[in-house]
């Protein structure tokens, strides 16, 4: 645009000469015309119109007060039934709208008053530079330099290295006393609840599953034999949770390692993703893919839970299965590698 | 167990009889639902005519895509034993006679009536067995609730959300809203596990599982939230688009109004 | 004011009061440096009061909730009152959420209240950020501020997480499985900081009273004093205030704080817990009773963070395939590591931009006028580029309800946001750099030639033309109130050599005010006169 190479100036404050940097300080500036005058209100010309804001701000402290007595009322007016929740939302809508209007009265009022019938002129107050006076800096100067003579911190440099090194030590008890809040995981990620002949149960009662059970297109929501008898129910479930599927058995691509993990075209995988953990639990009959409702990992079940689509990288562990005597579907060993999230030393 | 003491209201000897009161009418309403609808059963019995009169129905309707005798082709699959509960589905829903092609069939205005819909269901079971039309005692809302909530988060939550709202799968698939979808419907989409939903046959989910599943659904469609009008049930991202567009909205709104100069 | 001080001579009880108060704590002297301060008023001040206002209806919905809420994980089955949970195993954790909610009488009034506060608090807190980035309000005095206020966002962020795990449901149990996920990625001590986190295996018995003690004591004890200090900071810099005629670095205008800023401030709290209130008390917010207790193999679709930790989720989502490799025997999971550090460096940018300004320009004088966006076009484009990464990472944790909700495949609304997430940063710093140049050529051909007025007159030559009215000098001042800044050569040092700190910092100015409308100066708008005259 239009410049004209003007040369870089220094801005000039009250005392003190600071850089503008880059910015240009015009000399011709067009100047200011200081404050606009002020617009004065109908409430100040006008008595009537001064009183009828008056009625107003009252009326909403009136409404105010209104609000929160019905809030009392509502209090007692809508008790909680055990036998219907409905009494429930009323409670919480009429005591709710009770204290809004309790609220809004005041405020609205507040605002109102100092709107109409505060004084609305601007007003200019000086403001002076955050940094101290010439003065003040040298005597907090001096101050310093007194401190450290009394003191003989820059002179005894023995004290003040010890000092440093002793306020470098001293945290590090506050944070090593933190080590028991959580053992040292080992092994325990590596492995689950399952284990050569344990069978396969149905997610959440624990009932065996047939092989027969399974038929084509059914999906099962699995957990291991005796999971809910587990002392850490939980925390088992999070690492052995699977998903058990019978496709045609023409259509699964198995490696030669893996030709036995299967059963007549029936598989299991984990079901925890390994992405961040999320359970993978959505299976497209048609489609044989499963996706993780949290971030969209896709994994191909045909494929042996390769993944598809989205953030994960690894393939779904595989739990290889057979069936026992009984024709219920159990498990050949444990999982071959960590299931769940990626970790450093998997 | 651990002992939970909120609210001692609930002990108290009048809520107690209340409890049992309403516990009785339960289920004694249930009980009384149960042995009419054993009564009123139209499982699996269909007449002569009605196979006849859906083959008619069938071969003017379907059968350009399923096949003259319902084979399949490509443009349809076989609907040999898929049962009377997949064509009560499909075509009670609207879903059938499909419309063109895209990620999944949609929900339509249903084309064939009450009696041709059960001709059709009536043809297409003559031709291998299959499942039924549900009886009506595993489509009442009697079943335990609970159970139903439990089971239902765990086999079809990840697809159709906790309340079932419906949610995404691949490639433009959808998981539908479970909410007004008939319980009958539900039932036969559990059984038969319709396009790309897997099957949840009665090893599986035992017929009282699935009431339970209903019911459970029917008592959310009931109740509505407690806490007032619920955004979609979409949680948290339906929640955060409402706080920015109308609650920090009116605010700002609000503090125009503090900023303005009065007349 | 009326308020007596201990000067005054006795008469009634509010006199009687305040002498007896400044005798003891000197309330008179407090009143006398403060009562009169003079506070700037713009709506868009009130922005940050907003979030200290929500803070405190955190403070007291919280405290009403401890009451009841026990932060156990101890398994109970549940026997209350809602019917689709009666028998079902849960944390009593959960269990009493679910009493607070149903067993006391506005409990979940108090429960939504808190929950929508604090969603509120998060998102007033970064348009307020926002407002103070765009009217380039960090700058010489208050860049420490800035980075104070960025250290509350962020202390929000982690309040709100912390408390929307405390139910111990099945959504908040997800999202804790995700931050389990996300630690276990980080290399060498994943394992270990999980298993410290969780107190051993996830999800173990102790994170939610853990997470309990963060988010009821340490949480709120930090934003407090963090609060205090941004508000300390703001006294001594005294407010902003927008260009204007009679606005200058070295004066503050605006409404004294006894009566006027006392009762608009004051009266706005109340309106914003009025509004609070009014949303508690009709809309549903996070329905713990439907997700059922945590239980690691279920899940929802649509399972979500809140809204202010979605950009993180987003950013997850959005990393691409295969990224994880193996180092040695080791797993490097760079599919999570990458949206951790692009989360970080952001964030890490947000805080420093003030001074990544300050380098740049070089400006050292103290700023107390604020800007025009349209007058900083480089800043207000850098500013839109970093909204719509952080809202496009923002979508990127709700692909799948955008495909459902507009019809569309998931796997293509992510691939799309994917694409935005490099795109949309560039085009949206192009657009909004165009427009503000455009805007300041306007502000320049309405000062002058002044404002169109649409009236057509015909000449005495026969000449038609518009009637353009001029300005008054009030309205011309605001536009014309504002300093331009030119780039600067890379000049070599005493030693005659071009350092490469030199070389980046000529390469930055450039790119900062390289493009530059300046201000009308008195010369060109007397010349603008000159010429009218002669036509």
């Amino acid at each position: 645009m239009s410049s004209k190479g003007k040369d870089l100036v220094t801005g000039h404050d009250a005392e003190h000469e600071y850089e503008a940097g880059l910015a240009v300080v015009a000399p011709d500036a067009i100047k200011d015309p200081g404050l606009e005058p002020h617009r004065v209100r109908m409430t100040d010309k006008s008595e009537k119109h001064a009183k009828n804001a008056e009625r107003q701000v009252t009326a909403m402290f009136l409404a105010s007060i209104v609000g929160s007595a019905f809030a009392l009322w509502a209090y007692f007016a809508f008790p909680l039934s055990p036998t219907d929740l409905g009494t429930v939302r009323s409670n919480t809508l009429f005591l709710g709208l009770g204290i809004t209007l309790g609220l809004f009265g005041i405020g609205v009022g507040a605002v109102h008053w100092a709107k109409t019938l505060m004084p609305d002129a601007e007003v200019s107050e000086a403001r002076h530079q955050t940094r101290g006076s010439e003065e003040t800096r040298a005597r907090a100067i001096e101050i310093i330099d007194l401190a450290n003579q009394e003191s003989g911190f820059s002179r005894r440099k023995l004290i003040r290295r010890t000092l440093y090194g002793a306020l470098a030590f001293f945290p590090l008890p506050g944070i090593i006393i933190f080590g028991d809040l959580g053992p040292n995981p080992a092994d325990s990620l590596k492995h689950t609840m399952w284990r050569k002949g344990t069978r396969l149960t149905r997610d959440p009662y624990g009932t065996p599953i047939k092989a027969t059970d399974v038929t084509l297109g059914s999906v099962f929501h699995v957990i291991p034999e005796g999971l809910n008898e587990s002392d850490h129910k939980l925390e088992e479930k999070a690492k052995a949770a699977v998903l058990l599927v019978r496709v045609e058995p023409e259509i699964l691509k198995e490696s030669d390692e893996r030709k036995g993990w299967s059963y007549d075209g029936i598989v299991a995988y984990s079901k925890i993703c390994t992405h961040v953990g999320c359970p993978v639990a959505l299976y497209e009959q048609h489609t044989h893919h499963l996706l993780c409702p949290c971030h969209q990992s896709t994994f191909d079940l045909t494929n042996a839970c390769a993944v598809v689509f989205g953030p994960a990288s690894r393939p779904l562990p595989q739990l290889p299965i057979t069936v026992d005597a009984e024709g219920y579907l159990v498990a050949q060993s444990d999982f071959t590698e960590p299931v769940g999230p990626s970790f450093w030393e998997r | 167990m651990f002992k939970r003491k909120i609210n001692n209201a609930r002990r108290n000897p009048f809520a107690a009889i209340l409890v049992i009161a309403a516990g009785l009418l339960v289920a004694g309403g249930g009980y009384a639902g149960a042995t009419a609808a054993v009564s009123h059963s139209t499982s699996g019995a269909y007449t002569a005519d009605q196979v006849t009169e859906g083959s008619k129905l069938f071969l003017t309707n379907c059968a350009s895509c399923h096949g003259k005798h319902a084979e399949g082709t490509n443009y349809g699959p076989s609907l040999i034993g898929v049962g009377a509960a997949a064509v009560d589905f499909q075509v009670g829903t609207g879903r059938m006679p499909g419309q063109a092609s895209g990620p999944q069939l949609m929900k339509k205005p249903v084309q064939f009536t009450t009696e041709q819909t059960a001709a059709l269901a009536a043809y297409v079971s003559s031709l291998a067995p299959g499942p039924s039309v549900p009886d009506e005692r595993w489509t009442s809302t009697s079943g335990n609730t609970t159970r139903g909530g439990e089971l239902f988060r765990i086999n079809c939550a990840m697809c159709h959300n906790a309340v079932g709202a419906g949610g995404a799968l691949t490639e433009g698939k959808f998981a539908p809203v479970l909410k007004g979808v008939e319980a009958k419907h539900i039932y036969e989409a559990m059984v038969t596990g319709p396009q790309n939903m897997p099957v949840f046959n009665d090893a599986n989910l035992t017929p009282q599982d699935k009431n339970d599943i209903i019911s459970y659904l029917k008592y959310m469609e009931a109740n509505p939230s407690a806490g007032g009008e619920e955004l979609g049930s979409l949680g948290p991202v339906a929640e955060g688009l409402f706080l920015w567009l109308f609650v920090l909205g009116g605010i700002v709104a609000i503090t125009i109004w503090l900023g303005a100069k009065s007349n | 004011m009326s308020t007596a001080t201990a000067t005054k001579k006795k008469g009634g009880f509010l006199a009687g009061t305040a002498n007896y108060l400044d005798e003891r704590v000197g309330v008179a002297g407090i009143l006398k440096e403060f009562g009169r301060k003079v506070f700037p008023d713009h709506w868009s001040f009130m922005l940050g009061e907003v979030a200290l206002y929500s803070f405190l209806v955190l403070l007291l919905s919280g405290t009403f909730l401890t009451f009841w809420f026990q932060p156990s994980m101890v398994p109970v089955i549940y026997d209350g009152v809602y019917g689709p949970l009666k028998g079902a195993d849960m944390s009593v954790a959960y269990s009493s959420t679910l009493d607070i909610s149903f067993e006391v009488r506005g409990g979940l009034l108090m429960r939504q209240v808190h929950h929508w506060s604090a969603l509120l608090f998060v998102a007033a807190s970064g348009l307020h950020m926002l407002r103070i980035f765009f009217t380039g309000a960090f700058r010489k005095p208050r860049e420490i501020n800035w980075v104070v206020g960025f250290v509350l966002f962020v202390l929000g962020m982690a309040g709100g997480f912390t408390g929307y795990s405390l139910p111990d449901d099945l959504l908040s149990g997800n999202g804790l499985r995700i931050i389990d996920g996300m630690i276990k990625g980080i290399p060498f001590i994943g394992a270990y900081t999980s298993s410290l986190l969780f107190g051993g295996e996830f999800p173990g018995e102790a994170i939610v009273g853990r997470l309990y003690s963060l988010h009821i004591m340490l949480i709120p004890a930090l934003i407090l004093v963090f609060v205090a200090v941004h508000l300390f900071m703001v006294v001594i810099h005294k407010h902003t205030h927008y260009s204007g005629p009679g606005r200058r670095d070295d004066n503050v205008v605006g409404y004294p704080l006894m009566p006027v800023y006392v009762a608009k401030a004051g009266g706005f709290f109340f309106i914003v817990f009025g509004v609070i209130m009014l949303v508690a008390a009709t809309f549903t917010i996070n329905p713990v009773w439907s997700y059922g207790g945590y239980d690691p193999s279920p899940v929802s679709a649509g399972t979500q963070p809140d809204w202010y930790i979605g950009w993180l989720d987003g950013a997850l989502r959005l990393a691409p395939t295969h990224l994880e490799f193996m180092v040695g025997n080791n797993t490097l999971s760079m599919n999570i590591l990458l949206p951790m550090v692009v989360g970080i460096a952001f964030l890490v940018v947000v805080a420093l931009y003030p001074f990544i300004e300050a380098w740049v320009t070089g400006d050292k004088r103290e700023h107390h006028v604020l800007d025009r966006p349209r007058n900083a076009p480089t800043r207000t484009a850098i500013g839109a580029a970093g909204v719509t990464f952080y809202a496009v990472l923002w979508a990127g944790a709700s692909t799948d309800l955008i495909a459902t909700q507009f019809k569309m495949s998931l796997n293509h609304v992510l691939t799309t946001i994917q694409i935005l997430l490099i795109v949309g940063p560039i085009l949206a710093y192009i657009i909004t750099k165009r427009t503000c140049l455009s805007l300041q050529r306007k502000d320049r051909e309405i000062v002058l030639h002044g404002r169109e007025s649409g009236r057509i007159i015909r000449m005495p030559h026969g000449e038609y033309i518009e009637v353009h009215e001029p300005l008054d000098e009030y309205e011309m001042y605001k536009l014309v109130d504002f300093k331009a800044y030119q780039p600067m050569l890379a000049r070599p040092n005493d030693k005659g050599v071009i350092t490469l700190r030199s070389r980046i910092r000529a390469k930055l100015s450039g790119f900062f005010f390289e493009e530059r409308v300046e201000p009308v100066t008195a010369t060109e708008l007397e010349a603008a006169h000159d010429h009218k005259e002669i036509h």
